[in-house]
């Protein structure tokens, strides 16, 4: 990989690279934009390379000369969303697909006492959580791929909706305990707006002073019950469900689960969709059908259960 | 001096009504001389498109304790498609709000045509009941807002 971009750099092709590199613990990489060869020294790419770096292209698209990107499988589904939305430019990026053996969990391995990624024999024990739902290792966008036999061996996945049926299959009173439960940790620190990739608005509502939550700390519990609504409704149809949300949370809140129901609903009410498989589609949300159920579905769908 | 306190519930039903329909239909059943209660306060928008999902969350925050959304019948839209995507975008809210353990019966969605005051009104009997059997909505409120009420 190291050579695909210093060729790449010297040659003149592209003007930087994104790609990662060492953060404040050697488990704790962090994307980052190499602009000389020498500074590619820095990069590294192994199990804990988890970050989406499709999101970070949005700020290549006015600069200068092309920019080399990364991208595992699933960031791809990322990027083309991006795509379609018009906030990439494809003619200033080249992506160079990167094989992917599932990123690792650096909590899960301190628990069992992994201290290295070479001493990993169990990867499927200490993946990321959204490794543990992986989308398969193929590529939808890219213009050349660096992958080897070991890195396309399937994920074991379960039903990715196993957590959001398990909930639904409670009673309101316990949901809503789980959410409070779950919710009144967020601390506010807008880490799961910064890394979401269909996250991208130049203004976005939650810094707005007049509308009522942009303050830092969630003064109440209502605040913080609609600051993780408005977030999820904002990417739903958009969200290709990459998990981000839930990887750089520091109060490691299950946010993909508010995610997971949106897409849940949309495939059951709109037909399957996966954000991202097609560029230039319509988002289910910006779309409609004569035939639609109508709202009043959800009531009817609660008695039933 | 003694403050004597009203027991009985009053709910506080915030409707969104769409200007071409429903707040035309709200119009004839009050010139019909059709009664619904008064715990209605309605708001006008331009379509029910115009209703973002963060408005009846704020209006739950400001201390609603029902939010209903009224719109033309699909396909009667004023501006064609509006009401299309809103009943996308208020299923899927409202989809989210039961998931997150709020009572699903607090939110709704009608349409309302422009002829059908008499709808209207049994429409708006109909959710001030359920909601005052639901009670007050502690689950949605803000506790600042409440007491500035």
């Amino acid at each position: 990989m190291l050579n695909v971009a210093r060729e790449k750099l010297a040659s003149g092709e592209v003007k930087r690279v994104l790609g990662w590199e060492k953060g404040e613990f050697w488990y704790d990489l962090t994307p980052a934009f190499f602009e000389t060869e020498e500074s590619l020294n820095g990069f590294v790419y192994n199990g804990f390379s988890g970050a989406n770096l499709s999101k970070y292209l949005i700020k290549a698209r006015d600069w200068e000369g092309k920019t080399l990107v990364f991208l595992k499988p699933c960031d791809t589904l990322s990027f083309n969303q991006l795509l379609t939305e018009h906030r990439i430019d494809r003619e200033k990026v080249y992506v160079v697909g990167a094989g992917c053996k599932g990123m690792l969990d650096y909590n899960k391995m301190k628990k069992l006492g992994i201290r290295k990624e070479a001493d990993v024999t169990d990867r499927q024990a200490v993946l990321l959580g959204k490794c543990l739902a992986c989308k398969g290792k193929t590529f939808y966008a890219f213009d050349e791929v660096i992958d080897d036999e070991e890195a396309q061996k399937p994920i074991e996945v379960e039903d990715r909706f196993n957590e959001v049926k398990k909930i639904e299959a409670l009673s309101p009173e316990e949901r809503f305990a789980f959410w409070r439960s779950q919710l009144s940790k967020c601390i506010r620190c807008n880490a799961c707006r910064n890394v979401c990739p269909a996250c991208s608005c130049v203004k976005c509502v939650f810094d707005n002073p007049n509308s009522g939550v942009a303050s830092k700390a969630n003064p109440d519990d209502f605040e913080e019950n609609l600051f993780h609504i408005i977030r999820a409704f904002h990417v739903a149809g958009r969200c290709t469900d990459c998990g981000e949300c839930s990887r750089v949370c520091p109060q490691g809140i299950p946010l993909h689960l508010l995610n997971r129901k949106f897409i849940k609903d949309i495939d059951e009410l709109y037909g399957d969709y996966q954000a991202g498989l097609e560029p230039g589609s319509r988002a289910p949300l910006v779309n409609f059908d004569k035939n639609d159920p109508d709202p009043k579905i959800v009531m009817e769908r609660g008695e039933n259960a | 001096m003694q403050v004597t306190e009203n027991k009985a519930f009053k709910p506080l039903i915030v409707a969104f009504c769409c200007n071409w329909c429903s707040y035309a239909g709200a119009d004839l059943a009050g010139t019909s001389r059709l009664t619904y209660p008064a715990d209605v306060k309605i708001i006008r928008v331009p379509c029910s498109c115009r209703v973002n999902p963060l408005f009846i969350l704020r209006a739950f925050q400001r201390g609603a304790d029902g939010v209903i959304i009224c719109g033309c019948h699909p396909g009667d839209c004023h501006y064609t498609t509006g009401n299309y995507y809103a009943r996308r975008r208020m299923t899927t809210l409202f989809s989210m709000l039961d998931y997150l353990g709020i009572e699903r019966a607090r939110t709704r969605v009608e349409w309302v045509s422009a002829a059908e005051g008499v709808k209207f009104a049994s429409v708006m009997n109909d959710f001030v009941k359920t909601v005052t059997e639901l009670g007050e909505n502690v689950k949605l409120g803000d506790l600042r807002c409440k007491e500035s009420l």
